[in-house]
């Protein structure tokens, strides 16, 4: 099979960036430890609130674990509770998140926060919250009538910025 | 060694042509209520129209991703294999052609079952059906008639081209077969997967036999088939790009084996790629989702040996219609013809269509895109642009070929100005919702909201408003298509429209037979699909959680 000079080029050259990318993509996943929620623990959907952490939501600051914060969220047609998260600027904070009934989205808008939400399963993601402002949380998968009214907030705050304003 | 392809068979026979045209005419109806479902949606979320009658805005988009998506895609493809078939090997026998006729009117079946659910409100759960979303058991039992119907068409393409394989020994087959029989195959290897999903698990569930099912064992099995689904729509019009472009521009095929290969290198790598569209989701480890982006990757290598032939035949082309300089070959381009335009564009949006895929499929970069409108931006070029541009480029020939008629230059001119219209419509929509999904995470499949006046959903507003703009341009696009596909099938001209099939150049190298072996590439693709899905789906099914009761309430 013939393949001519510039062929060869442009394939190496494609193939190369292919392979670059990926590199990078592991390098990002597996030496710096960026994964999208990879979370495998089960729970039965029917009685979330019977186990930890759901018999709890809401944030909760945590001690001697490599995060700060948890937010503990349950989604149900067509809401979330809690209906607002509120976190301190830089704190390092597990999402911890799951469904009642039907599959949902969670997901941060403008921020890599982003997981589906499977009845059955639980999701988690940890980030640093380093920028302040109002995040909208919307349901992404479409769940039902209500879907588009399903949403929530992050803000995240600077507790010595609103110490000096006040 | 000398190649020898005579194409003595220069026409498809009117038999096979009827059966081609049936699929036809559904594809196009299914473009017009698809995209009249697809204007809707663009009015209702720029916030300045609400749907009549009671009629739901999921209601309409199940209606516009099922026809557009599934029903449209498939029938022309049927319809234009057929054809091709026909063309390059040689009629159906009566038989075959009854196989195939029995499998158009199971499909047939099939959409109006599924659709008449959808109409009644009884199958709101869009055309990805996620359980525990709960449809009426007849919207399922549709999707199977419509699979198994696929099947039954394919069924007589694949039969004829091996008998001509068994008619021709050592000879290779014409090149437009041979990648009409890869894509079956695929379509055949992919459908598997939504096959067990709606046949075992939803049918069965949504008609009480079983109480609960595993949820991400049906998405995965749907991923399985679904990433599949993009390169069956993707390869027809690649057959278009290797096979016919070349003809409309009075050149050869730039290197048979080179398009072999890609065809093959699509064949084992459309599959175990699935897992790429569940990055974000529990249940799956890191590991397994990184490999199949891995194979994702792999896949685009196909791509880069098309896009190099495609330009190539371009420019050698000008040059041998005396073109000069770097870029005179360009001007010397066919830019009339729509039969070349269309394909043309749809070719160019590729480029930006693939690149954006990439991103996609990036592990977790995904997770600043997955379920945002940027997603929707991205397959409304790749399927909307490319694909459909690239159908549409051969309908303009196909039609008038198989129903005795010619594309007169007026309609030619109503059909470059369709191009025109919808690449001019697909860029605003496009664009709008690539940058407000990537820079805004706005989300995709909800109708009109102002989120309870959150500032950011405010910012979304313009951009839904500009996506209504390209929608409506689009729309227009639609209704003058229909006009001209009305036209070349009934009341054109009678005449001999040609069906352009490109040769080998005259000292082409023969092919090497490798690529010509189905059983070396089949087993290579079984391998890799039992490497990437069995650890995944055998861990899925050991720590499944207990399974999920129906919801058939929530719309």
């Amino acid at each position: 099979m013939h393949l001519h000079k510039y062929e060869k080029w442009w394939l190496v050259f494609g193939t190369g960036t292919l392979i670059a990318f990926l590199i990078i993509l592991g390098i990002g996943a597996f030496h710096s430890g960026s994964h999208p929620n990879n979370s495998r623990k089960t729970i039965d959907y029917e009685r979330v609130e019977d186990f930890e952490p759901f018999n709890n939501p809401g944030v909760h600051k945590v001690e001697g674990k490599d995060w700060d914060y948890e937010v503990v969220l349950i989604a149900s047609a067509f809401n979330y509770n809690p209906a607002e998260i509120e976190l301190p600027l830089n704190a390092k904070v597990k999402f911890i998140a799951t469904t009642k009934d039907v599959i949902h989205g969670f997901q941060a808008t403008g921020t890599n926060i982003n997981m589906m939400l499977e009845p059955g399963y639980i999701s988690e993601y940890t980030t640093v919250v380093n920028k302040t402002g109002e995040y909208l949380i919307v349901c992404n998968e479409y769940c039902g009538t209500g879907h588009a009214y399903m949403y929530s907030k992050l803000k995240v705050v600077d507790p010595n910025a609103a110490n000096d304003s006040e | 060694m000398q190649q020898t392809i005579v194409n003595k068979i220069m026409k498809v026979d009117p038999r096979d042509g009827k059966l081609a045209m049936a699929n036809i005419y559904v594809a196009f109806i299914a473009l017009l209520v698809g995209g009249l479902a697809g204007l809707l949606q663009v009015l209702v979320r720029s916030g300045q129209f609400t749907l009549p009658w009671g009629i739901g805005y999921y209601q309409v988009l199940t209606v516009h991703g099922i026809l557009l998506g599934l029903i449209l895609t498939t029938y022309f493809i049927m319809g234009f294999q057929v054809a091709a078939i026909s063309r390059t090997v040689g009629p159906l026998t009566n038989t075959q052609r009854k196989i195939g006729w029995i499998g158009f009117w199971c499909m047939t079946i099939g959409t109006v079952a599924a659709a008449t659910m959808v109409l009644l409100n009884e199958a709101t759960v869009l055309y990805t059906f996620y359980a525990p979303l709960k449809a009426h058991w007849i919207f399922y039992l549709g999707l199977t008639l419509v699979v198994v119907g696929s099947w039954l068409l394919i069924v007589p393409q694949f039969m004829r081209y091996i008998a001509w394989r068994k008619e021709h020994k050592g000879e290779t087959s014409p090149l437009l077969a041979f990648m009409v029989t890869v894509n079956n195959l695929l379509w055949f290897v992919a459908t598997l997967g939504v096959a067990t999903e709606v046949l075992f698990i939803l049918l069965p569930w949504s008609l009480g036999l079983v109480e609960r099912v595993d949820v991400l064992l049906t998405r995965t099995l749907f991923w399985y088939f679904g990433h599949a689904l993009v390169y069956f729509w993707l390869l027809p019009a690649y057959m278009a790009w290797y096979t016919i472009v070349p003809k409309i521009l009075g050149a050869k095929i730039f290197s048979d084996a080179l398009a072999r290969l890609s065809f093959m290198l699509f064949l084992i790598f459309s599959v175990p790629v699935g897992i790429h569209h569940q990055l974000t989701e529990p249940g799956i480890s890191g590991l397994w989702k990184f490999i199949q982006v891995v194979l994702t990757f792999f896949v685009i290598v196909p791509s880069l040996i098309t896009a190099f032939s495609m330009f190539a035949t371009f420019e050698l082309r000008g040059r041998q219609l005396g073109s000069k300089g770097l870029l005179g070959w360009f001007k010397a381009l066919p830019w009339k013809d729509s039969r070349f335009l269309l394909p043309f564009m749809g070719m160019v949006a590729f480029i930006p269509g693939g690149a954006g895929g990439i991103v996609n499929a990036s592990y977790q970069m995904n997770q600043l895109v997955h379920n945002t409108i940027w997603i929707t931006g991205h397959f409304h070029l790749t399927v909307a642009t490319t694909v459909a541009l690239t159908f549409f480029g051969v309908a303009f020939w196909l039609i008038p070929h198989l129903t005795g008629r010619v594309l007169t230059p007026k309609l030619n001119f109503l059909g470059v100005i369709t191009g025109i219209l919808w690449a001019t419509g697909m860029f605003i929509m496009s664009s709008a919702m690539h940058i407000v999904g990537l820079l805004s995470g706005a989300p995709r499949r909800s109708e009109y909201s102002e989120y309870g006046g959150a500032t950011q959903a405010i910012e979304w507003i313009p951009y839904q408003i500009a996506q209504a703009v390209g929608g409506t341009i689009l729309f227009i696009a639609i209704l003058l298509i229909t006009y001209v596909v009305i036209q070349l099938a009934f009341f054109a001209p009678k005449g001999e429209q040609d069906f352009p099939l490109a040769e080998l150049s005259p000292g082409a190298e023969k092919t090497p037979a490798i690529l010509e072996n189905f059983k070396v590439w089949g087993v290579i693709l079984v391998a890799l699909i039992i490497f990437a899905y069995t650890i995944p789906i055998f861990d899925i099914i050991q720590n499944a959680p207990p399974g999920s009761k129906g919801f058939n309430n929530l719309w």
